[in-house]
């Protein structure tokens, strides 16, 4: 009886190895743990008041669901331009500082220390969005009609986005005084979570209806997998793997957004530096194979808040910020080598003799 | 001495999670003779090529080379063991000249004398009759001499044993025959070949033996001329197989309307692929076909009708009204259905489950915004699977991890499930085994007798004979001619292709 119920365990086991979703749940157990054991001090959240007086929620763990989040915004959109065009955009962080100066530009004018905004945030929003949107487009039709490998197309937006952002705002930056603005990187008075994490948990919504009430899912793979056959059944490949940038272009503004209203301001170089770089990782550590085809999404989404994790992690321990991608890196490589389909495989073998081992003796 | 075992396997298993896929298999190979493995698709065929050339390796039993037990590990322990495979695809560089694909991966020093290697390589394919010179780009020979090459590179390494897995496939006749005639020099030298084939005409051209399979378990060893072909085909299968003879033609004309409208019509119709305009119409419940050689344009100008070439002249109509197919989703909306002439580029989405495969064109028709729920997804599915008895372990495995003839019911069952007025099937028995290939020449004639137009397309005139109550002929890229009736003979079909009479 009881050696019925160890294998209907090591079952479950066996088969949560094989599933996606736990390779990230995985890491982020593993990091939990190590701060558990290195200190604890990690998931202490106090309460305490901003500078505006409002109560807030502080404490490493409430900096990772902060921080997380334009991460787990840009991941989603990244998982479906990987997806449907096996290829990742690099340009992200550009197309931030982008969206961002567009943003800026539509509240302040040619002011850059306006003390009442020309538009609602709102409109000017829409605005940096569809901004973001054309420049994804203008990545997506550089892969899906010139058929330019993803990487390279937007190595383009890469190299030129933060000087189009610049040029927007004529090289100035302004500064916006009105503290609502201020709202969607930080809190809203009267609400202790972060709004970020609001922003993406709607964003998170929004793409699991996408993806429920529509093929996009089906599509996106069915382009990623095979082309050819694809197009055969129907589809248009050319248009849904141009359609990828363009939601990965929405997201990058939303993000924008983000970053914009945390500083009230923006600065054209540092910007979302580097960010290009972590959403791919959490695409790649959601166990998303990175050359296109079937994704998780929900696994995408937690590894964002994994490498978040373990950049705060870095952080707290003290890791100067230019040793970090160092000591990033030497995670990563033990993430990215567990998740890999190999030793994935090689695990549940264990496992199963593990098993079957019990079940002998 | 022409008897001797070159190559003796013993009570050979292999387990894999939950099958069984070789049992006590004994196969001998002796000097130079060609020796055909033959069996159904997951007969275990491959896993005993697999087992011989170490990408697997065995569980139970002995390999014997020459008399001496050998292991072998890894494809390298095969080779040194001069035991060489050619693939069905070509596994060699296209990029590289002749001569470095021979001698590439076989050298330690670090200097290469290339002179020394182009006339070796030179030399090695006029004693073999290869139409290729050392240093031709490998790319642009046809494919029939890139596996000829391949078999050359096999030979220059003192191979004894050559494993050929399917080598004619791509072939036409006449490479065909150029790959025997290389197979049968290689035979007298004394070296011993496997041959693995679909085309049982082919085994009885060059075999000398052959060994069956079934199931994973072996069916018996036979000399070439005490098996006839029938009797090969029901050892295969496993019964006495009237099946193939029951399947005629006779009543498969009688139920077609041959006034008023045809269901579908073209006129002068060419696409990118270079196609002469061609002129061509269906009826309701008719089985047409095209025929002619590989590259004659068949599979092109039913490309055209889909819309999967970009098409460039012609009108077609659908019931007498003018339509227009520009790309795939027209034709779909017009109740045409397309399974491609290669399953693995063109049909399967390999990834994705046997469901997702089977729903696709089905989801796409119905549109972007309105998903099938999962249940109504599944209901499909097992639906289908059932209904062409697909061998699947759910609906939820990848359809890349089934076999050939079973990806290729699920290519069927996504057609039939979008219930198309008229569907093309191009060459959908290639690479499958007898048993579904039957399958799918009766369940064409069941449709059609159903009222659903068909266009049939294989490779094998047998088969097109079997099912088709017309067929259209082309060479060169251009309709030479239309058979019907009492024209339906193989020698008919031959002259037309021939272009010796021009049969109208």
């Amino acid at each position: 009886m009881s050696i019925g119920k160890n294998r209907n365990v090591t079952d479950i086991f066996g088969k949560l190895f094989k599933n996606q979703i736990f390779i990230p749940l995985a890491a982020m157990f593993i990091l939990l743990l190590f701060n558990l054991v290195a200190d604890p001090s990690f998931f202490k959240i106090t309460m305490g008041y901003n500078s505006a007086g409002n109560p807030v929620l502080s404490g490493y763990l409430m900096t990772i669901l902060d921080n997380g989040s334009e991460l787990a915004i840009l991941a989603i959109g990244m998982t479906l331009v990987t997806a449907a065009s096996g290829g990742q955009d690099i340009s992200v962080g550009a197309a931030i500082a982008i969206a961002g100066s567009t943003l800026l530009r539509a509240l302040c004018g040619t002011n850059t220390r306006p003390d009442t905004l020309r538009m609602p945030i709102f409109v000017a929003f829409i605005i940096s969005c569809l901004v973001a949107m054309a420049f994804g487009a203008f990545n997506g039709a550089l892969v899906s009609i010139f058929k330019i490998q993803p990487m390279v197309a937007t190595l383009i937006l890469y190299t030129a986005g933060r000087s189009i952002a610049a040029w927007i705002n004529n090289n100035e930056l302004p500064i916006i005084s009105e503290p609502k603005f201020g709202y969607y990187g930080g809190f809203i008075p009267g609400i202790p979570i972060p709004t970020p994490f609001f922003i993406a948990a709607a964003m998170v919504v929004i793409i699991t209806l996408v993806l429920k009430f529509t093929n996009l899912g089906l599509y996106t793979q069915a382009v990623g997998i095979n082309e050819s056959s694809s197009r055969l059944n129907g589809l248009n490949p050319v248009f849904i793997k141009w359609l990828t940038f363009v939601i990965l272009g929405a997201c990058v503004a939303v993000a924008a957004l983000i970053k914009v209203s945390r500083l009230s301001s923006i600065n054209y170089s540092v910007i979302a530096k580097d960010i290009e770089m972590d959403a791919i990782l959490a695409v790649a550590l959601g166990g998303n194979a990175l050359g296109g085809g079937k994704f998780n999404m929900a696994s995408s989404i937690i590894g964002a808040f994994v490498i978040q994790m373990l950049t705060t992690t870095l952080f707290k321990f003290q890791v100067p910020s230019d040793a970090l991608p160092a000591y990033k890196a030497v995670v990563v490589i033990l993430l990215v080598v567990f998740s890999a389909p190999v030793v994935r495989d090689k695990m549940s073998q264990i496992i199963k003799k593990m098993n079957s081992r019990k079940g002998a003796v | 001495m022409a008897n001797e075992a070159l190559l003796s396997l013993r009570g050979i298993d292999k387990v894999f999670p939950g099958v069984m896929a070789l049992m006590g298999v004994d196969f001998t190979l002796r000097k130079g003779e060609i020796h055909a493995l033959m069996g159904e698709n997951g007969a275990g065929k491959s896993t005993l090529i697999k087992v011989l050339t170490g990408v697997y390796t065995k569980d139970n039993g002995t390999i014997e080379l020459e008399g001496k037990e050998v292991s072998i590990r890894s494809p390298q322990d095969a080779q040194h063991l001069g035991i060489s495979t050619v693939y069905q695809e070509i596994t060699l560089c296209p990029n590289l000249s002749v001569a470095e694909n021979m001698y590439i991966g076989r050298s330690d020093d670090i200097y290469q004398n290339w002179k020394k290697m182009n006339e070796g390589a030179d030399k090695m394919l006029k004693s073999l009759d290869i139409p290729a010179r050392a240093t031709q780009q490998l790319g642009s020979c046809s494919i029939a001499v890139q596996q000829m090459v391949a078999i050359a590179r096999a030979v220059d390494m003192d191979c004894k044993v050559l494993i050929l897995d399917e080598p004619t496939s791509s072939l036409d006749d006449q490479e065909v025959q150029k790959l025997f005639k290389l197979m049968r020099e290689l035979k007298g030298r004394g070296v011993g070949i496997i041959f693995v084939t679909h085309f049982l005409d082919q085994v009885y051209e060059v075999c000398d033996r052959i060994t069956v399979l079934r199931d994973g378990k072996l069916v018996g060893e036979y000399e070439i001329k005490d098996l006839p072909r029938l009797q090969l085909v029901s050892k295969m299968l496993g019964k006495e197989l009237d099946d193939l003879s029951d399947i005629h033609t006779e009543e498969n004309a009688s139920h077609i309307d041959e006034k008023g409208e045809p269901l579908f019509e073209a006129e002068g119709l060419s696409s990118t692929e270079g196609i002469k305009p061609f002129d061509f119409y269906i009826r309701k419940g008719e089985v047409n076909g095209f025929t002619g050689l590989l590259g004659s344009g068949r599979s092109e100008c039913v490309r055209a009708i889909f819309g999967a070439d970009r098409v460039v002249s012609g009108t077609v109509k659908k019931d007498g009204k003018t339509i227009k197919i520009q790309k795939p989703i027209d034709a779909m909306k017009n109740g045409i259905g397309y399974l491609p002439e290669d399953r693995k580029v063109d049909g399967i989405i390999g990834d994705l489950s046997v469901r997702e495969n089977i729903i696709l064109a089905l989801q796409v028709m119905k549109g972007f915004f309105k998903p099938f729920t999962k249940a109504e997804a599944y209901a499909f599915a097992d639906e289908y699977i059932k209904a062409l008895s697909i061998k699947t372990a759910s609906a939820d495995t990848p359809i890349k991890s089934l076999s050939g003839g079973n990806q290729q019911k699920c290519i069927l069952a996504r057609w039939l499930l979008t219930h198309p007025d008229y569907l093309i099937l191009d060459e959908p028995t290639r690479g499958i085994d007898v048993g579904t290939k039957v399958d799918i020449q009766k369940l064409v004639l069941k449709l059609a007798s159903e009222g659903m137009s068909i266009t049939f397309i294989s490779s094998e005139t047998d088969e097109m004979l079997r099912t088709c109550s017309r067929l259209i002929v082309m060479r060169d890229r251009r309709v030479v001619g239309e058979l019907k009736g009492e024209d339906l003979t193989q020698n008919k079909i031959m002259s037309t292709i021939a272009g010796g009479d021009e049969a109208k």
